[in-house]
């Protein structure tokens, strides 16, 4: 309690600003339609898994490519103890963020004692993700390649995180979620571990010599990181009410999750949340033009993938044109403002 | 680390002779399935070798992970069919243009996209190369549906009289069928393959792309435009799928994401062979090919992948320098 | 004397080149012992074999009693023997403050007492006025202080100084010199190689003399200045070894 305390006057700006971001994102099931709404859970839900990224490879710097891994294994282990040993879903996400942040460890300690970095530390997660992909689809136990599908409860039903009468009720679930896991990200760039990690991301031979130990900072890193992306991934199940190898450690699921820290900037508090919002606004945009585009375009109706080449080529500029995301976009022209 | 290796080697072929001599009956039963896997390893290992060139180039001198290698043997794999259904034009003549469009939009995309941030970090440069695939596999998707095509060549299932004796494709060996499109996209794989090891071991141009590589300064200092040579790398990595893609179009189904497939098995080509080796990528492509079709006879009912996955992060764990990679640090 | 360091026939080998060969010497309890030599003769490399950056090939390294030349650095920097580095590792993403706190946090598990510390780490080395700079912009003369701050920060018993006057002006190398002083009057032990001879003369109780990786002389500067093995070395070297 006093830790929290503390914690909140050592970050007020941050607690400010999230209690703003909470309160105005609490008002976007009013009066929008259960699709816009569904379009806005997925958001958070890409923002979660963001949040976890970015710990592991906005803060301590180690690129993963493979995050699909942590998601998949978060939402296999919701849908297996829910449909094999009806284990509420709740405890079925901690539990999933538990079996995840020790695949990550296990595999971290492996591939940062052999001294993995850059390019090849992100061949390798692409690499366990893509195994996970194949093992489950020729696993029995878990569905194989036709995957699980969650029973309806019906209803509204807290136990089992499922609201078919008022689904903005799930909204503001996974609002929590994503409001709690800042929080902690918050803690941890006002505390010694998160120092750790920056330092490590930064130089590890000069955090060396400072008493930091890499290799624990990084493992650090990735339980934590697989813990929260692996929340995101229980409550997709929960949301879609199904999963599969595909849907759950697909390497464009690995993509998905990196492309909103990214976005929005590596390495900041936001940089997830404000990714996710940015680009589904982006897709919800591209794909509404495309399914009905105003009279002088009218040729683009319906045509398939069009969407997507416009999402490529907005992606292109902006790495190009904002390589350190929107956010850090906004501190340089404020730099160049004020210089 | 040699000795290691060469233990390793020796004991997975102890294991492997003792499988097949104790299963003898394992082995009537499944000589035919395992001669078409050692064949058909082989056959597609050759075009493995010669994408992940490509690939090895660009990563070894560039130090980008790219992503588009792949949908950019999609756009070959396409001009290579749309030539083959319009003009009819045989797909190995149409070799002459997809290898030079290859090369003009691999500069392009080099000059354009990536030079502009060839100083940010990975995440950026990979990220790019992806938001280049997803435009051209979705403008592929655009342009000519998501609908599979295949052509068929007539001459692949003809005699062939050879003076001595005459062909009758497909050829049976040990039960085991090699088709004539596999067999030229093998063996021209491996000529153009030999090709690039002159030029980046016998030119200016290819001393110029190696200084590139391993010293950008010194390279800049002795007055080597490190840039161009970024360009042209790229280019000529875009070329080796220009010519992969013409390859593979006779005997492949041509869809949007036809080249997206072989772009992961080169990345596990290239960390295998050794970044930046062209040896590597031929043997690397080979025992790539070979892995991915033994997998199905040894773990059956698995994926292809799984083997080569396995194979991938044992070397880099092991030896990420790749068989034929120097040892960095 | 105590020795709160000592290094016993340190021997490292790059292939066929031995770096530091057979290098013993001990440091004493508040003292300052400049290391000097020329370039290329094994300095840093006697730095990285007591820091744990490079285990020595032969030869063993004892620090508060115990054997530490098998320990990784972060282990010998959690002991209090600290480093900084010749070419100055700046964590360039970070502020100059953020940098320092890394250094604070090994002793402290609070943010705010981390904070305070590093501040007042900033202020003895001049660097307040900066602390919320980025560390990538700083001048020369900065980002050594910051290095100097950050290693300061973890409150080390032993603190090894690679060249921290090397680029500066006489008028930044002088405040430097009343930095380093000053620390040592906090009752830390320094090792300190230095190429500007007037400072490291002035500052050091003693000096070793360091030549192809082998320590040629040690004593009190006066007797290191006039002994002619170290002067036939420089001389054979041509190097100054009058003041600049
Ligand atoms: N990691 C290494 N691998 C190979 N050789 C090395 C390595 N580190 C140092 N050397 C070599 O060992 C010798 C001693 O280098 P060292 O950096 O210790 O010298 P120094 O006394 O600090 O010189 P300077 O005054 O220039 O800093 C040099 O010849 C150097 O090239
Ligand atoms: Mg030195």
């Amino acid at each position: 309690m006093i830790r929290l305390r503390k914690l909140a006057q050592a970050s007020a700006r941050d607690m400010m600003v999230l209690a703003v971001v909470v309160a105005v994102l609490a008002l976007v099931p009013f009066g929008v339609s259960r699709f816009t709404l569904s379009v806005a859970i997925s958001a958070l839900i890409f923002a979660l898994a963001g949040i976890g990224w970015n710990v592991l490879s906005g803060f301590a710097g180690q690129f993963s490519f493979g995050h699909a891994a942590y998601f998949g294994l978060g939402a296999y282990t919701v849908a297996v103890t829910l449909t094999r040993y009806s284990i509420s879903p709740w405890l079925g996400l901690i539990l999933g963020g538990l079996v995840a942040a020790v695949f990550g460890l296990l595999t971290g300690w492996i591939s940062f004692r052999f001294g993995l970095k850059g390019a090849y530390f992100a061949l390798a997660t692409f690499a366990l993700a893509e195994m996970l992909r194949l093992t489950f689809n020729n696993f029995d136990f878990v569905g194989a390649g036709i995957g699980i599908t969650i029973p309806l409860a019906g209803g509204d039903d807290w136990a089992r995180i499922q609201f078919e009468d008022t689904p903005s009720l799930q909204y503001f679930v996974i609002l929590g979620l994503v409001a709690l896991s800042t929080i902690a990200v918050i803690a941890i760039t006002k505390s010694r571990i998160g120092s750790m990690m920056l330092a490590v991301r930064e130089d590890e031979d000069a955090a060396s010599a400072l008493g930091i130990n890499p290799l624990r900072a990084k493992l650090i890193a990735i339980a934590i990181s697989g813990f929260i992306t692996a929340l995101a991934g229980g409550f997709y199940t929960q949301f879609l009410l199904f999963i599969d190898p595909d849907l759950a450690f697909g390497p464009f699921v690995s993509v998905l999750i990196l492309l909103r820290p990214i976005i929005g900037g590596v390495g900041t508090i936001w940089g997830p949340v404000l990714g996710a919002g940015i680009l589904s606004v982006l897709g919800e945009v591209t794909r509404s033009l495309v399914r009905e585009p105003p009279s002088f375009l009218q040729v683009i109706e319906g045509v398939n993938g069009l969407d997507q080449v416009l999402f490529g080529l907005i992606l292109i500029v902006v790495i190009i044109r904002a390589p350190d995301g929107v956010i850090g976009w906004f501190h340089r022209r404020r730099q160049a403002d004020t210089a | 680390m040699r000795g290691r290796l060469r233990q390793a080697a020796w004991a997975v072929l102890a294991i492997l002779v003792a499988v097949i001599l104790t299963q003898s009956t394992w082995w009537d039963t499944n000589q035919t399935v395992f001669a078409q896997a050692l064949v058909s390893g082989l056959l597609i290992g050759g075009v493995y070798a010669l994408v992940a060139m490509g690939l090895s180039l660009v990563f070894g001198v560039l130090d980008i992970i790219n992503f588009a290698h792949g949908a950019l043997m999609t756009i070959a794999i396409y001009a290579s069919y749309l030539l083959f259904d319009n003009y009819g034009i045989d797909p190995y003549v149409s070799l002459l243009i997809t290898i030079p469009l290859l090369f003009v939009i691999g500069v392009g995309i080099q000059r354009f996209a990536i030079n502009p941030v060839m100083d940010a970090p990975i995440h950026n440069q990979l990220l790019l190369t992806l938001g280049i695939a997803i435009v051209i596999e979705n403008l592929a998707l655009v342009l000519f549906t998501g609908t599979p095509r295949s052509i068929e060549l007539a001459y692949a299932r003809n005699e062939f009289d050879l003076g001595l004796f005459t062909l009758d494709f497909p050829i049976k060996v040990f039960g085991a069928v090699v088709s004539l499109p596999k067999l030229i996209a093998f063996m021209v794989a491996l000529l153009l393959g030999g090709a690039i090891y002159v030029l980046i071991h016998r030119t200016q141009l290819g001393a110029a792309i190696r200084a590139a590589a391993q010293e950008p300064e010194g390279a800049e200092m002795v007055g080597i435009d490190v840039r161009r040579i970024y360009t042209i790398t790229f280019g000529i990595g875009a070329a080796c799928v220009g010519a992969a893609g013409a390859l593979v179009m006779p005997f492949l189904f041509v869809s949007p994401t036809a080249g997206a497939t072989f772009n992961i098995i080169a990345f596990i080509v290239v960390v295998l062979g050794g970044m930046g080796s062209i040896p590597g990528a031929v043997v690397g492509g080979l025992v790539i090919g070979l892995t991915q079709e033994m997998t199905q006879i040894f773990v059956p009912g698995s994926s292809k992948l799984l083997g080569v996955f396995v194979i991938f992060l044992a070397v880099l764990l092991f030896r990420p320098q790749g068989l034929f990679g120097k040892v960095q640090r | 004397m105590n020795p709160v360091l000592s290094v016993r026939d340190a021997t490292k080998r790059f292939g066929g080149l031995t770096a530091v060969n057979g290098v013993t010497l001990d440091l004493g309890e508040g003292e300052i012992l400049g290391i000097i030599g020329p370039n290329g003769a094994g300095k840093t490399t006697l730095f990285n074999i007591i820091s744990g950056a490079i285990p020595p090939d032969e030869g063993e390294v004892i620090y508060g009693g115990d054997r530490i030349d098998q320990l990784p650095p972060h282990r010998i920097a959690a002991r209090g023997l600290v480093r900084t580095f010749q070419v100055v590792k700046p964590f360039s993403g970070l502020t100059v403050l953020q940098n320092v706190m890394v250094g604070a946090f090994l002793r402290r598990s609070e943010h705010d007492e981390a904070e305070d510390h590093a501040r007042k780490m900033l202020e003895f080395t001049g660097l307040a006025a900066q602390s919320d700079r980025p560390a990538k912009g700083l001048t020369l003369a900065a980002r050594k202080r910051l290095e100097l701050a950050r290693a300061l920060a973890t409150d080390p018993t032993v603190l090894l100084l690679d060249e921290v006057l090397a680029g500066l002006t006489p008028t930044e190398g002088a405040e430097m010199v009343k930095v380093v002083q000053s620390i040592r009057d906090g009752g830390v032990s320094l090792l300190v190689i230095e190429h500007v001879m007037a400072a490291i003369m002035a500052l050091s109780d003693r000096i070793a003399v360091i030549h192809h990786g082998e320590l040629l002389a040690i004593g009190p500067p006066a007797q290191i200045a006039k002994d002619p093995g170290v002067v036939a070395a420089y001389l054979g070297e041509e190097f100054q070894i009058a003041p600049d």
